[in-house]
């Protein structure tokens, strides 16, 4: 499998007050195309840090971070923004949704940065509400939708711009297991069936054994990495 | 255009809040295009007014008025056609309330100077024989329901006659059309001169100023300086002005109208940048999450920026437009008060243009606080 993903060495360190905090120390990894790891780790072990930093929401101290052969931590913000636009959907525990859009103005967001008509538009955004089950909530605002309804248009969201990676931060973290279920069937689909790379951080060992790869990271070192029997 | 909906509904998050900036937004910019229509629309009409008549007052005070010996005078000035004058005479009818338009004056040459006066010559020849004779205009006859022939007791707030009495008895002989003459500042109400010369109990053998019409408006000024130093180191110093600059100098009297219009807008413009300015921070702060997420999902700080900007463009140029259209309406509703005024087309170009400056001086600091947000701290609530 390609590595679609290199870490090589990463430090990362925050400066919280006049306190330096080094979250990360010196992780490598490598995530191929395609694949769907599950992070796993106590609270403060430096999961979400390491996410932001695959996604390009985040730069490390130190060390090399390469997607797709593409030197991302070598990028300024504008171009990194691009590039986020480009290769990467974001799904996240409490969703984020913008509360003022309805359900397919939301997900029709990232299409905004692209040169597609208003009827390309359209269609993919009736697509994608369709792969993820509400074709008919389209209008609806988010404050109108379950916890559930909302996880799947923010993936909705996620999808609608074909990205390569998708990244995903507690995305079950906020739903009851009925729910939850439901998400991580989807994320799997869009795995198994489009060849997504996703990358999930998780509290929770079942939505991490959906997983093809499971991490666990400990005060920002990998640990143990273990891929699920198929 | 694609961000419109995204910019519309940031727009309108709290609606109670938008509405209330926008209507405060309209309140000031109703108030700049009243006051400077006012303005601009005085303007007009003094440019408009006739530079070929001049106006001969005291030049102590207007109140003071000039002797009427002077009549002669000030026609040998070579360049003078004709010579008329007026006395203000402060009518009234019945009550205090119905206040008119009274001017005192001289029926043989009023209307050579006012050629533009609509009115049948055997009228203004009714009106030199009879000495009790008034012409009033069009609009007060139906205003009163007058007719020629009617006798009317016209009461003074001024001059109080020989006998005690303030009741001049007049005799309608006459009813005019002056709309050439703007309508809502020209007198309207002309008893004759001497009917009010001879029964004043004080003031007699004045009259309150004299209108010069000359034969070629590009000499006005020597005629103006040619008709003052005739009486230059007399008792009574006249000053000599175009009616332009003379109907200027009356709205000076009542005070600068320019420097209060201006002043009035000003501070509700400027007042209106902290309250604009203040809802859009509001608004930034409270949204900050939201435009994290935009900034994740791939929208760079420029863009964020400018959405923001966009919408203080909306507010503002939404409601100023708004403001200045009731303006406008008001101007239409109440041309009857303001006779030629109107708000100019500079006056909404320029209010167009404020409202745009407004946005941009009131959006750029919160515009420029989206760009700072950290989105890993933004999505983490920090």
């Amino acid at each position: 499998m390609n590595p679609a993903i290199r870490l090589n060495n990463i430090v990362k360190t925050y400066i919280r007050g006049r306190q330096k905090v080094e979250v990360l120390h010196g992780l490598s990894l490598e995530i191929g195309q395609g694949e769907f790891i599950s992070i796993m780790g106590p609270s403060g072990s430096g999961k979400t840090s390491l996410l932001n930093l695959i996604a390009g929401l985040d730069t490390p101290t130190s060390g090399e971070l390469a997607v797709a052969g593409e030197r991302i931590d070598k990028l300024s913000s504008a171009r990194r923004a691009a590039w986020r636009a480009r290769n990467i959907g974001f799904v996240f525990q409490f969703y984020n949704l913008l509360p003022v859009l309805s359900a397919g103005r939301n997900v029709e967001v990232p299409l905004l940065l692209t040169r597609l008509t208003a009827a390309q538009r359209r269609e993919r955004v009736a697509a994608a509400l369709q792969l993820v089950g509400l074709a008919d909530r389209s209008e609806h605002k988010p404050g109108e939708l379950s916890g559930g309804q909302q996880q799947r248009v923010a993936i909705a969201r996620a999808l609608v711009a074909d990205p390569s990676i998708f990244v995903c931060d507690e995305p079950t973290g906020d739903l009851d297991r009925e729910s939850a279920e439901g998400i991580l069937q989807l994320l799997q689909m869009l795995n198994r069936d489009q060849g997504k790379t996703i990358i999930m951080v998780t509290h929770d060992p079942l939505a991490a054994n959906h997983a093809t790869r499971q991490i666990y990271l400990d005060k920002g070192l990998l640990v143990i990495t273990a891929a699920r029997a198929a | 255009m694609k961000y419109l909906g995204l910019v519309w509904a940031g727009l309108w998050r709290k609606k109670v809040r938008t509405i209330l900036t926008m209507l405060s937004v309209v309140v000031a910019f109703l108030l700049f295009g009243l006051l400077q229509g006012i303005n601009l629309g005085m303007d007009h009409v003094f440019q408009s007014l006739n530079v070929d008549r001049l106006y001969v007052q005291s030049r102590i005070s207007m109140s003071d008025g000039l002797p009427l010996s002077y009549l002669k005078q000030i026609r040998s000035v070579p360049g003078v056609r004709a010579v008329t004058h007026w006395s203000y005479f402060g009518g009234f009818y019945q009550n205090v309330q119905n206040n008119l338009p009274v001017f005192a004056i001289d029926a043989s040459t009023q209307f050579a100077v006012y050629p533009k006066i609509k009115i049948p010559n055997d009228q203004v020849a009714a009106m030199r024989r009879t000495r009790t004779g008034a012409i009033v205009s069009a609009e007060i006859a139906a205003r009163y329901g007058w007719k020629i022939g009617d006798k009317i007791p016209l009461q003074t707030s001024i001059w109080t006659m020989k006998d005690g009495s303030d009741t001049y008895p007049v005799d309608i002989v006459g009813i005019m059309d002056i709309a050439a003459y703007n309508a809502g500042s020209f007198p309207a109400f002309y008893i004759n001169y001497e009917y009010l010369d001879e029964a004043r109990a004080f003031g007699n053998g004045s009259v309150l100023y004299y209108i010069v019409s000359i034969d070629d408006p590009r000499r006005g000024s020597a005629i103006s300086a040619a008709i003052d130093a005739l009486f230059a180191n007399s008792s009574n110093e006249t000053t000599t002005q175009t009616e332009q600059v003379f109907a200027q100098s009356q709205i000076k009297q009542v005070g600068d109208i320019n420097l209060i219009a201006n002043s009035i807008v000003g501070a509700a413009l400027f007042t209106l940048l902290f309250l604009t300015g203040n809802t859009m921070m509001q608004s930034v702060r409270e949204r900050i999450p939201e435009l994290a997420v935009l900034k994740t999902l791939g929208f760079s700080d420029r863009k964020v920026l400018a959405l923001i900007l966009l919408e203080a463009v909306f507010l503002c140029v939404f409601a100023g437009l708004i403001g200045l259209g009731l303006a406008r309406m008001a101007f239409l509703m109440m041309g009857s008060l303001f006779g030629a005024l109107s708000p100019p087309a500079l006056v909404m170009e320029t209010g167009l243009g404020i409202a745009i400056l407004l946005a941009v001086v009131s959006g750029l600091p919160p515009a420029w606080r989206s760009t700072r947000i950290n989105i890993v701290d933004a999505l983490a609530g920090r």
